[in-house]
């Protein structure tokens, strides 16, 4: 069971991108800001209010809502 | 002869592209909006190696599909103004992401010249970067430059007028698959043998129908080709190549970074640093409500003194004015309207100023980001975006700055949305009608009466964003996905020249609606009254019964009495749309208290008007039509008078209804009788 969404994973682990869903203006967007397949991505921390998450891939820091997050199936690698 | 051509400055946002904008066109700026939207673009001129560029600065995107304005106008000016060269600026410290975009720029065919920023940064980060295999291998001009400090300008410049002489087109360096590849090629004749197509370069055109990008397939629709282009899309999965083109374009990139450069991932950077700190669990939100405070402080406070020194200024200057004339009606216009409708323009400057210089000092740093995320959760309640909190906060201070900070916030509905419901916050200048009413009325209460209609401002303007963003302005909620930049060191170049352009448009946009506005109600406060039978302009008549105003006052008495409002107040609240503070002043004339606050307080006590109208009043100056200076930045900001008019209508209605709802629910029940 290593397969989940982005949006459970707890901020110090890194996971795997498998798979990007959701609506197609979003679903566009996540991928073109490089969460592809294969990419590696470490879980930095949530917001003071528990929500919107950043995150570290490609050498750069991105943040999402929960809600886009969820729409990012991912595979646990480890914890960082 | 010198050569003109054009120029356009493309790259993703906070890589300092504005900064090298800057460096290479100095002075010679000129800010405008791109046609029909409200996405800001910049121009300048500059003449190198006797060749005359105009650089047109593109909006910052990450990509260049079809789902955000900003991209659609990054993408329609290469297509269709097909400027000479493109400038990509590149954060060398940022390398990966920030060639996705170049991979589409070179599908679009266009010259490219990459402008390699922040290269200082990247080598105390501990990276190397081999730029003459990246050259050899994008096969395009690729320049080191340090923008904040103008270094690499003149080479950057150099590249350009080089690249003009070459005919070779860039050649696409980026392929995919053999799958995709095929479909590609399929397409691509098609698009080739169909003149219709010949504006687009096919090689793109293909990649994006491939990828299901839908303003581009209703282009294709229109062609007679379209069903031999639908039979080559309906063999493949749009769903599925969409995530394959994206995923191999980032391969590509890999594959060229493992061969030019070495980038130190080890991590924990200074931006890290600040980062456990400033957006700490814990620390977060008091640290960033503390940074607000202190803007809010400076840019208020601060420019109390000048505000001050401005208003004492135009006031000494209409009176010297009208002194100077001898012709009444014309003393009157100079003084009490021209003079002091230019005076109720600058007056707004200085907070304009010194808010554009802190904003600026925050975005600069990479701070604003941060902001967005601590704030967003409470923001995304309404259906806004982080971004729109900063500038609702600065409206507590003045709403003309803060609609104009609203430039900050990206997606334009969430936009819009933000300057439509930003008058509501209740500004410094309102509070002066407060003090008089609630002082005169609510006695020891008076701080919890204002305490609340400085509640109420919040709460209509969350919901009427609630409303509008499921109502007039719908739209599927923009997903969140935001960068969070490193932090830099802003530089005060940057910062000064971001303050004074607002300064500028300003004065130049809103400054002549606010003159109109203020000057128009002059008029009708100078023009006698039919079968009145005053003089133009006398004393004796401005403002009165005598006057067209208080004449239409006493007409529309009617609408407002419902709300235990007089002709005096519908008078005085007419006044009050040429600054909100009017209300008071306009107020003691009609009421015959001249400019004592402390005998109009009196005589409203005695009976003028009851504690509910006057509750009642309080909640209509929160929310009908705002001054003339924020009706004029509405109107530059929107572009569109159709949107100021919905702000204008939306408060008007919303405050009569308020207003009647206290007033009958008040009468009836006997509360405050």
């Amino acid at each position: 069971m290593n397969k989940r969404t982005l949006d459970q994973i707890e901020p110090d682990n890194s996971v795997k991108v498998l798979k990007v869903t959701g609506r197609k203006s979003s679903r566009k967007r996540i991928l073109d800001m490089g969460l592809t397949p294969g990419t590696r991505v470490d879980v930095i921390r949530r917001a003071p209010l528990g929500d919107p998450v950043e995150f570290r891939l490609k050498g750069y820091n991105l943040s999402l809502r929960k809600r886009e997050a969820e729409t990012i199936l991912v595979e646990f690698v480890g914890s960082t | 002869m010198t050569e003109k051509i054009t120029v356009a400055l493309a790259g993703n946002p906070n890589v300092g592209k504005t900064s090298i904008f800057n460096a290479i066109t100095g002075s010679k700026q000129h800010v405008g909006n791109w046609p029909g939207v409200t996405v800001e673009r910049k121009m300048g001129k500059r003449v190198h190696n006797d060749v005359e560029m105009e650089i047109v600065d593109l909006p910052g995107t990450y990509s260049l599909t079809a789902y955000s304005l900003d991209e659609i106008i990054a993408r329609d000016f290469i297509i269709e103004e097909k400027p000479h060269i493109v400038i990509q600026v590149i954060d060398a410290t940022n390398l990966e992401r920030n060639l996705y975009l170049t991979t589409q720029l070179m599908e679009l065919g266009a010259k490219l010249v990459i402008a390699l920023n922040m290269t200082d940064l990247a080598l105390a980060k501990g990276d190397s970067i081999d730029i003459s295999k990246m050259q050899e291998y994008l096969e395009v001009p690729v320049i080191s430059t340090v923008g904040s400090r103008g270094g690499g300008i003149e080479g950057l410049l150099d590249a350009v007028t080089d690249e003009l002489r070459k005919t070779r087109p860039t050649e696409n360096i980026f392929t995919y698959d053999a799958g995709i590849e095929k479909r590609s090629g399929e397409i691509e004749t098609i698009l080739n043998s169909d003149p219709y197509f010949a504006h687009y370069p096919a090689r793109w055109f293909s990649m994006k129908l491939l990828e299901g990008d839908e303003s581009i397939i209703k282009k294709a629709v229109e062609s007679d080709r379209y069903p031999e282009i639908r039979e080559v899309l309906d063999k493949t999965d749009a769903y599925s190549l969409e995530s394959r083109i994206a995923d191999q374009r980032y391969r590509t990139i890999q594959t060229m970074l493992r061969q030019v450069c070495n980038i130190n991932t080890n991590r924990l950077s200074g931006s890290d640093m600040v980062d456990r700190v400033v957006t700490n669990k814990y620390l977060g939100i008091p640290i960033f409500l503390s940074f607000m405070w202190a803007a809010f402080e400076l840019t208020f406070s601060f420019a109390t003194p000048f505000m001050n020194m401005i208003d004492v200024f135009f006031g000494w200057l209409a009176e010297a004015a009208a002194n100077a004339i001898s012709i009444p009606w014309l003393a009157s216009l100079v003084g009490e309207g021209i003079i002091a409708g230019v005076g109720s323009v600058v007056i707004f400057l200085p907070n304009i100023l010194l808010l554009f210089f802190m904003i600026s000092l925050m975005e600069d740093s990479g701070y604003m980001a941060r902001a967005a995320f601590i704030m967003d959760k409470v923001m995304s309640r309404t259906g806004l975006h982080g971004k729109s909190f900063i500038p609702l906060v600065m409206g507590f201070g003045c709403n003309v700055p803060a609609i104009m900070a609203t430039r900050t916030i990206e997606d334009s509905r969430d936009r819009l949305v933000t300057i439509l419901v930003a008058p509501f916050i209740s500004c410094g200048a309102r509070l002066p009608v407060y003090v008089l009413l609630a002082g005169t009325f609510f006695g020891r209460d008076a701080g919890l009466v204002i305490f609340g209609l400085y509640a109420l401002g919040i709460l209509v303007a969350l919901l009427s964003a609630r409303l509008m963003r499921s109502t007039v302005i719908r739209g599927e909620d923009t997903p969140f996905i935001m960068e969070l930049p490193s932090y830099k060191l802003p530089t005060l170049k940057g910062s000064a020249i971001h303050m004074w352009e607002r300064g500028k448009i300003y004065l130049k946009k809103a400054g002549s609606i606010i003159l109109v506005g203020v000057v128009g109600v002059w008029l009708l406060a100078s023009i006698p009254a039919p079968g009145s039978g005053g003089t133009f302009a006398s004393g004796e008549i401005y403002g009165t019964t005598n006057s067209v105003i208080g004449f239409t006052g006493q007409l529309i008495e009617p609408l407002v009495a419902p709300l235990g409002f007089d002709w005096r107040i519908a008078v005085a609240l007419v006044f009050g749309v040429v600054a909100k503070e009017i209300v008071v002043g306009s107020m003691g004339v009609l009421y015959g208290a001249g400019e004592d606050e402390e005998s109009l307080s009196n005589i409203l006590a005695a009976g003028a008007m009851t504690p509910l109208a006057g509750l009642g009043l309080m909640v209509f100056t929160l929310l009908y039509v705002p001054c003339f200076a924020c009706i004029g930045v509405i109107k530059r900001e929107t572009g569109s008078w159709k949107w100021t008019l919905f702000q204008l209508l939306y408060g008007t209605t919303l405050a009569w209804m308020l207003a009647f709802l206290v007033f009958q629910v008040g009468s009836r029940t006997g509360l405050l009788a």
